[in-house]
């Protein structure tokens, strides 16, 4: 979970919703990138970071866009936030196997593997009516939502301390901008 | 080795026809008669129930059927035949709310339905389901009435008729229907539509009635189906 780091905040306004991350990849002490990807755009007002381990993050990125699409090209709809948090919730509970191909059952018990994705996916979106939506799930889905901010990653201790001294209702964009990318910049000890 | 071959049942007549389909259309047509009208506010199902015999517990016999919170399902054909693919329809709405905690909408269990019927027009050792289902939902799309036939095709309607006398009925609802209909209205004209090629006195035990309106479906209890039926 913490092998490679990450910083990440999600915070509601007045209807406007707000995330951000770092974008370290370390491999424990050292930096190995400062240009990994960590929030997703998957929608026209929904947004989706994952912190944890990169290459399950990006495993999981990729399999969440892969079920995404099929959503939307089934309903020819954008998903609603809420709903979107319960795919990702189900897929991270889904019994995990390696993706071999298994010539018999043997083979499929032996080399079958059963783990969860080493994530904390953090979602912040606005739902049809523009209401702010966020939430976060721990490594195997567990979701839980927010009215006012969450925190996800190796230092949530830091991310929750900057956020309840910062973090107020109502604010507006232009504040809840800052507001996060100030929470994220103090807490964010690896920049 | 067994898994290679398929020996569908189904298979192309030179003409070009599946005749088994047809056999199956058959099957339908000689059913009892089921109603839907959509409505402004909502969709009714109603259907003739008929028993074989008066000695019969007719209220121990459901043909409309609850498929999720809005959702609801009439059949016209094989009554055995209908209850798989009901419950096969449930199932899978239950399933999409295990993955997304939204209702299943209308039209994506209508389409899973319709390929499990298609499938069955295609696979070997099987023969193509004998009912047309009526499905009817009131989700974000508003409300919507579809019909599902044992080809597997399927299509949306503002009134329909499927079963025996469905062509008198249908011809019964082109002259009643109009589009401001409010559900009250639609569930008149969907009995006045039954009683068309109805035998016998009809009675609030011989008929079944459901409505679906907004995030809701219900079947329509005895009493408040002799309620309209009084006032016919």
């Amino acid at each position: 979970m913490d092998y490679n780091g990450a910083a990440l905040v999600a915070m509601v306004g007045k209807e406007c919703v707000a995330i951000a991350s770092d974008t370290r990849l370390g491999v424990q002490f050292q930096t190995v990138s400062t240009k990994f990807q960590k929030i997703f755009q998957m929608g026209k007002r929904l947004m989706l970071g994952l912190a944890g381990l990169a290459t399950d993050v990006q495993t999981m990125k990729e399999r969440i866009d892969f079920r995404l699409k099929l959503y939307t090209l089934r309903e020819n709809r954008e998903i609603k936030p809420k709903a979107f948090m319960n795919l990702v919730s189900s897929m991270l509970y889904e019994k995990r196997l390696q993706t071999t191909f298994y010539t018999s059952f043997a083979l499929f018990l032996l080399f079958s593997r059963f783990g969860p994705y080493f994530i904390n996916p953090v979602i912040a979106g606005l739902d049809n009516e523009g209401k702010p939506f966020i939430s976060t799930a721990d490594l195997i889905g567990c979701s839980t939502e927010s009215t006012s901010f969450v925190v996800s990653g190796t230092c949530s201790e830091n991310l929750y301390g900057m956020c309840e001294s910062l973090w107020e209702p109502d604010l507006v964009p232009f504040k809840l901008f800052f507001t996060a990318g100030i929470v994220e910049v103090v807490s964010n000890v690896h920049v | 080795m067994s898994e290679r071959y398929n020996f569908s049942l189904t298979t192309f007549s030179p003409s070009g026809k599946l005749v088994q389909i047809e056999y199956a259309l058959n099957a339908v047509q000689s059913g009892a008669t089921s109603i839907g009208i959509k409505a402004t506010n909502g969709i009714v199902i109603a259907t003739e129930k008929k028993l074989s015999s008066v000695l019969v517990d007719e209220t121990s016999v459901d043909k409309i059927s609850q498929v999720n919170e809005h959702i609801g399902v009439v059949y016209s054909g094989l009554g055995a035949d209908s209850r798989i693919l009901v419950k096969k329809a449930q199932k899978i709405a239950q399933v999409y709310y295990n993955i997304y905690k939204e209702q299943m909408p209308t039209l994506q269990n209508v389409l899973e339905v319709a390929s499990v019927m298609q499938e069955f027009t295609q696979s070997g050792g099987v023969r193509p389901y004998g009912v047309s289902l009526l499905m009817a939902g009131y989700d974000h799309q508003g409300p919507k009435l579809y019909q599902i036939d044992p080809s597997g095709s399927y299509f949306a309607w503002k009134a329909s008729a499927i079963g025996r006398n469905s062509t008198n009925a249908k011809n019964f609802l082109e002259k009643r229907y109009n589009k401001d209909m409010e559900l009250e209205d639609a569930v008149h004209t969907a009995i006045l539509a039954l009683k068309e090629g109805f035998e016998g006195e009809m009675t609030e035990n011989n008929i079944e009635v459901g409505i679906a309106v907004k995030d809701s479906f219900k079947r329509l209890l005895p009493q408040e189906i002799r309620l309209y039926l009084s006032i016919i």
